[in-house]
């Protein structure tokens, strides 16, 4: 419950002004919260009289903290590949179990496996836990999510990671209710708090509006998902040592509900653009199709691909696959181009880890310019033809 | 089939800002809408239903204004509505919300639940398979077709990373949708005089006989300790001039970083 201190509240209205639920009214000299407050605090640090507090330490007994210790990685490998992210959460894994002092681990399920262990330990793992079997050549939310529930109560680590991808998202919930361990979606920021050691994790919400940090004071293990291309893998170094350790699975554990009848790749559903160094994106100031021609004809001289804003995308003129932000791709290329793209928070969100932003945009107020390495105020449909003439000169 | 839809009413995400000054909501122009992702929900339901008979109900958790959003379902073909309700509730992350939820749904009785892929506030994705884990049940996220109904299972289309898989789930179970599955219909001139005339049902915390300890911010294990507005830092070089000065520029620094 927000709480209301009725003697400090001077009435003054800041609070009711700056809820955005609309939640907090000034009646009669006081403020008054109704019942769609969602307790998320901005009013607290606010007001001036100092009137307004929520109760947290209210909130649930926990377990004996001390007793989970240890860093976690789901390393998500399906159909032959080690998804990216899996490295990326090991680098910033082994950050986390550095700063604490305790061993980094890797969790690698699946079928064939192989050679995977060694390079997860080449990529920062100091040891690695292999669960292979054939029930576990397919995704499914049942059998990878009991395997995963049973080596996290056996070991009882204080941090679980894994990517937020398709299979992250589904899977990882199910293995936190299971646990009643509070989980952080889609993070973009991991830290660790110097005063007791609790893993402070920051997202994007409300369409990356807002950034939110979050902890997890009573429950362990403290699990996130993590946005892929925002962590940093750390260089292979084949010289690193580790250990590989081959968990057994009770087989009840490893049937599913779930049927798994085809799993199709489709290439049109991939796009390469987390994987270029060259990213040239347009938005509804290409006008159409052909603007699109115009911003691929330049990805294609400078071995880049294409990409869009949702505007673009809704407009139809280029495939969902295409999309960056927050409701499309995160990339993170060495030079993102921006062509014609306001710079939306929700698109900036998908492409602000890129190492160059050049954007061009005929408005010198678009905030695209806010975030941009390189600014050019003026027409795409001037600017691009004559880039791309030169380019084909040189 | 008995078909239970989750709606969740939420404000309008591209609206809500921080402001820079004072780090807080601003709450200008903020309008509250169903969350569209379980629009697509909704649709869906009302398609199966259509093919395989049944009812449809929507069921909303939050303050009693959310009843809005169950109206609204009503209108697009939803048969009966449910809002759950308690101030007891307010502050739930995903975990005690899933709790909530799972306790309502139970209550009300169902063949299958469908609910959206994310609610565009939170953007968690986390209470459909958290719902489907505390009822027990298979689920299923991110579906963009349902390619096949039987009475006692589903043939399902699930959107991957790299492609898609076709998936059977037996019945009962859940599926969270994306918003390609399909088209939401706009409501008829029928549903919305049946939404106006529609009686709510409310259940509080004690009509689900929930526990209070795994209710709204005292059964959260997860506490927001912060909101900021996010912010990028680069150093920024303006390139100026005429076109073809510009073009120069641009070129040069495009040769010297490709
Ligand atoms: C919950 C939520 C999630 C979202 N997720 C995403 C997401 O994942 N990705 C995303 O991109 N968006 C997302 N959005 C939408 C986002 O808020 C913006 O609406 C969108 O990014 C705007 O796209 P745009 O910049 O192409 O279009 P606009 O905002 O219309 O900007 C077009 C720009 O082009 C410039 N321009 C026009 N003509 C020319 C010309 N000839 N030469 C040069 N410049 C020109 C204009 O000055 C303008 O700045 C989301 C929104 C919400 C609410
Ligand atoms: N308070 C709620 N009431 C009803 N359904 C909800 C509620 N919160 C979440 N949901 C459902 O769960 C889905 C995912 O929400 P989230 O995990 O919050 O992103 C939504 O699309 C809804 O179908």
């Amino acid at each position: 419950m927000l709480k209301i201190d009725t003697d400090a509240c001077t009435g003054c209205g800041i609070c009711e002004d700056n809820c955005a639920f609309g939640a907090i009214t000034v009646e009669d000299g006081q403020a008054v919260a109704g019942d769609n407050c969602a307790l998320c605090g901005s009013c607290v640090d606010l007001c001036e009289a100092g009137a307004l507090s929520i109760d947290k330490a209210s909130t649930g007994p926990g377990t004996d903290l001390s007793l989970w210790s240890g860093i976690w990685v789901y390393t998500e490998f399906r159909h032959g590949r080690l998804a990216p992210v899996a490295l990326e959460l090991l680098g910033a894994g082994r950050r986390l179990a550095d700063d604490r002092g305790v061993p980094l681990t890797a969790v690698l399920l699946g079928h064939g496996l192989e050679t995977v262990p060694e390079t997860l330990i080449s990529h920062g793992a100091d040891r690695v836990l292999v669960a292979d079997y054939p029930q576990l050549a397919e995704f499914t939310d049942d059998a990878y999510a009991n395997v995963f529930e049973d080596l996290i109560n056996r070991e009882r680590p204080e941090v679980v990671l894994a990517g937020a991808t398709a299979i992250g998202r589904s899977f990882i919930p199910r293995v936190a209710n299971k646990l009643s361990a509070g989980l952080t979606a889609d993070c973009t920021g991991l830290e660790i708090r110097k005063e007791d050691g609790a893993l402070l994790q920051t997202r994007p919400a409300f369409g990356g509006n807002i950034m939110a940090t979050i902890v997890c004071p009573h429950s362990r293990p403290q699990m996130s998902t993590v946005r892929p291309l925002v962590m940093k893998p750390l260089p292979a170094d084949a010289s690193r040592k580790g250990e590989v350790i081959t968990a057994g699975i009770d087989p009840a554990r490893l049937s599913s509900r779930v049927k798994v009848i085809n799993s199709v790749s489709s290439e049109s559903e991939k796009s390469n653009l987390q994987e270029v160094d060259v990213v040239v994106s347009g938005g509804r100031g290409l006008n159409d199709e052909e603007g699109f021609a115009l911003i691929s004809e330049l990805a294609e001289l400078l071995g880049g691909g294409v990409a869009a804003s949702r505007a673009a995308v809704d407009s139809g003129w280029i495939k969902y696959s295409h999309q960056v932000g927050q409701t499309g791709k995160t990339v993170s290329p060495k030079v993102y181009i921006a062509c014609g793209i306001s710079g939306a928070i929700q698109h900036v969100i998908g492409m602000q880890a890129s190492d160059t932003v050049i954007a061009i945009n005929r408005d010198e107020n678009a905030p695209i310019f806010d975030i941009a390495t390189y600014g050019l105020v003026g027409d795409v449909f001037e600017i691009l033809p004559r880039v791309i003439a030169r380019l084909r000169r040189d | 089939m008995k078909i239970v839809v989750c709606v969740k009413q939420v404000p309008d995400a591209k609206d809500v800002r921080l402001d820079p000054k004072t780090n807080t909501l601003a709450r200008e122009g903020v309008e509250s809408i169903m969350n569209p992702y379980d629009r697509h929900a909704l649709e869906e339901a009302v398609r199966l239903k259509e093919k395989v008979g049944g009812t449809v109900v929507a069921l909303s958790m939050g303050p009693p204004q959310a009843g809005e959003v169950l109206r609204e379902a009503v209108a697009c073909g939803a048969d009966e509505a449910v809002l759950v309700s308690d101030r007891a509730f307010a502050g739930a992350d995903t975990w005690a919300t899933s709790y909530t939820l799972a306790r309502a749904v139970r209550k009300v009785g169902f063949d299958l639940v469908i609910c959206g892929k994310q609610a565009i506030d939170g953007d968690t994705a986390q209470v459909g398979p958290g719902l489907a884990c505390r009822l027990d049940i298979p689920y299923v996220t991110c579906v963009r077709a349902v390619t096949g109904v039987d009475g006692d299972k589903l043939e399902l289309q699930r959107l991957m990373d790299d492609g898609y898989d076709e998936l059977e789930m037996p019945l009962p179970g859940l599926f969270t949708v994306v918003r390609e599955i399909n088209e939401p219909r706009v409501p008829s001139l029928k549903g919305k005089m049946r939404a106006r005339k529609i009686e709510i049902t409310t259940l509080s915390g004690g009509d689900i006989d929930a526990d209070p300890a795994c209710l709204g911010l005292a059964g959260s294990p997860t506490q927001v300790v912060k909101v900021f507005s996010p912010q990028f830092n680069r150093d920024k070089t303006m390139i100026c001039g005429e076109v073809e000065a510009q073009v120069e520029e641009l070129v040069a620094v495009l040769e010297k970083l490709v």
